[in-house]
């Protein structure tokens, strides 16, 4: 069985002022109907792999290198019409800000209404149709009157659901979700999530979905790529991530949680900032904040250790772990 | 309530973008005054030969230069005897229509210009702003003398050589507007979900930037049709007997001082017309410009 989405040594550079090595050497793996969820904090290059996957980056200043492939098709071999059909058609993609990702002067129904005939070449009434259908399954309350109200008549919620109803109305296989609960207060984030989940059931989609939130990964993925400048550093199961996390950084990251903090107590924070991306890392990346890191961190590239069939983790102690078993 | 009662009611009141604006437009006296008058002046010019107004070309030896409230002529007549009122309301229709026809020309050409420039950007950008560029180096009146003198008097030549003018700024403000539209995320949305380039500036580029383009050429209308009078009283616009604001104001000029009251009325009207749009312009700037 082919991967729904197989990413090889992906590489993206952006070239002005300075070179910025956005993602160096990724490498990951994605089957049909799984939850993903990339974890990393700001700049760590989240975003970036997603738009890579759809081929937004403008093409003048950046550079991609790699393979991406996509139910066995080459993406970065795609141009012209086969590009438009894949954007939309195969992928399609949820923004963090609803608000400002929704066209202001197009009423709901005909914003989905016109992807939909775009994409499918249907009647004008059949477009519309399906456009109202997706509303009701996004569980926008009386989806009628909302197929003529514009993004701004909207709350927050009921945006993003919109969102996600002009994403999934031309059905994709893979669904990119970049914070789409960010802008969202909590109580309305967990409706999103839990939307979220049942229609990549129902619709058996894959979802990469990139947060910077523990608390939204451990709710939502079935398994978790943890991402530091722009390597995935660990991957696992959800459920192996949380329980038994290898990486420093990972570890520091759950250990940075606030749900376990008794008041008064001072938060585990992880020391230390992300580094500049101006030049590709010939050492670990983490090491100068890593709290356990030894010379050889320094020295050279860390290892990418397999714990398990799907579970990898890239860190020098992992691997001594293992060799003192 | 039941379920069916709270479907049926609604969720507010529908009003399209297009109702608000008329609707905070009416709250605006100064604006509603302007566009009556406004109104007037269109209403008149269109129906002038349905107006029980005498021919605007009927000269008469005897009856020159009549002031103000003459019997027969209640605005008197011009140099050569003829009927003010009805050279007037007649002078209006070309007036007008050199006046809004340029922008309205300009309006489509330099909004195309300014969306693809805008859009694309990069090397198109630079091809289409610089070589617009060319022509802000030239004042606006004297670039409009220039091409009517270069292709002579003329209906036809003025409304060429008033386009030419009013494509450059339209132009920039559409770029400018454009470049703003073009880095939001639901033109990324929409290339996220396949739209070709052409789909995405016909569909949501113009969409996002017709209504400032708008405003701005709006606010040139009243300029142009300054303009329009200044080539015909500079006598590279309409040509005589043709009864036009501009060239009245001209031909009357050598009664300045027999009969000054009706020699002012042509630069009253030009007067009056263009404060009107100027004003309405500034209404109706502020009645689209709200703040969601």
């Amino acid at each position: 069985m082919t991967a729904l989405l197989e990413l090889d040594r992906l590489n993206v550079t952006f070239h002005g002022e300075q070179t910025i090595h956005a993602i160096n050497d990724l490498s990951l793996r994605l089957e049909q109907g799984e939850m993903l969820v990339l974890l990393g904090e700001s700049g760590s290059g989240k975003s970036v792999t997603l738009k890579t996957l759809l081929r937004l980056l403008p093409p003048a200043r950046s550079r991609v290198q790699g393979g991406i492939t996509v139910n066995g098709a080459d993406i970065l071999a795609l141009s012209g019409r086969k590009l438009q059909e894949y954007r939309g058609g195969e992928v399609s993609m949820v923004f963090q800000e609803p608000a400002l990702a929704l066209d202001p002067v197009y009423r709901i129904g005909d914003q989905i209404a016109e992807a939909v005939r775009r994409k499918k070449g249907v009647s004008r009434a059949e477009a519309r149709a399906t456009a109202l259908d997706m509303l009701r399954r996004v569980r926008i309350p009386s989806p009628e009157r909302r197929m003529s109200n514009f993004p701004h008549e909207l709350s927050g919620g009921m945006r993003q659901r919109a969102m996600i109803a002009l994403a999934l109305a031309c059905r994709p296989r893979l669904l990119l979700a970049d914070e789409p609960t960010t802008a969202l207060d909590a109580t309305v984030q967990i409706q999103i999530l839990l939307l979220l989940r049942e229609l990549q059931k129902e619709f058996g989609m894959g979802v990469i979905f990139v947060t910077h939130d523990i608390g939204v990964a451990v709710e939502i993925s079935d398994r978790i790529a943890v991402m530091y400048a722009g390597q995935i550093i660990e991957e696992g199961s959800t459920h192996e991530i949380i329980r038994d996390p290898r990486h420093p950084y990972t570890q520091g990251l759950l250990a940075a949680n606030l749900h376990d903090a008794a008041p008064g107590e001072r938060l585990e924070a992880i020391p230390g900032v992300p580094p500049a991306l101006d030049a590709k890392p010939v050492a670990c990346s983490f090491s100068p904040r890593c709290p356990h890191a030894q010379p050889g961190c320094r020295a050279d590239l860390p290892p990418v250790v397999s714990l398990g069939p799907r579970r990898h983790v890239s860190c020098l102690l992992a691997q001594q772990d293992i060799a003192a078993q | 309530m039941a379920v069916a009662e709270i479907e049926r009611a609604p969720a507010f009141k529908r009003r399209g973008y297009w109702a608000g604006v008329a609707r905070r437009l009416m709250r605006d006296r100064v604006a509603i005054l302007c566009l009556a008058i406004l109104a007037a002046l269109v209403l008149s010019a269109i129906f002038a030969p349905l107006l029980p107004i005498q021919d605007p070309y009927q000269a008469s030896m005897v009856a020159r230069l009549k002031p103000i409230g003459t019997a027969g002529h209640p605005l008197g007549t011009d140099e050569q005897g003829r009927d003010m009122l009805a050279r007037l309301i007649y002078g209006g229709r070309l007036t007008l229509m050199i006046g809004l026809m340029p922008v309205a020309i300009a309006f489509f050409i330099g909004s195309t210009l300014g969306i693809v420039a805008g859009y694309i950007g990069g090397r198109v950008n630079t091809l289409i702003m610089r070589s617009i560029d060319v022509f802000f180096a030239f004042p606006s009146v004297l670039l409009a003398i220039a091409i009517s003198g270069a292709l002579g008097a003329g209906i036809l030549n003025s409304l060429v050589s008033l386009s030419v003018v009013f494509v450059p700024p339209i132009t920039r403000v559409a770029e400018s507007v454009t470049s703003a539209v073009r880095s939001a995320d639901y033109i990324e949305a929409a290339r996220a979900s396949g739209g070709n380039a052409l789909t995405i500036m016909r569909v949501h580029v113009l969409g996002n930037v017709l209504g400032p383009i708008f405003v701005y050429a709006s606010s040139l209308t009243s300029v142009c049709m300054i303009l329009a009078a200044g080539l015909s009283f500079l006598g590279v616009g309409v040509k005589p007997p043709e009864p036009e604001w501009g060239l009245m104001l001209n031909t009357l000029r050598t009664a300045i001082y027999m009969n000054p009251m009706v020699a002012a009325l042509p630069g009253l009207m030009i007067f009056v017309t263009s404060l009107c749009l100027n004003l309405l312009s500034d209404g109706l700037r502020s009645a689209m410009n709200v703040k969601e």
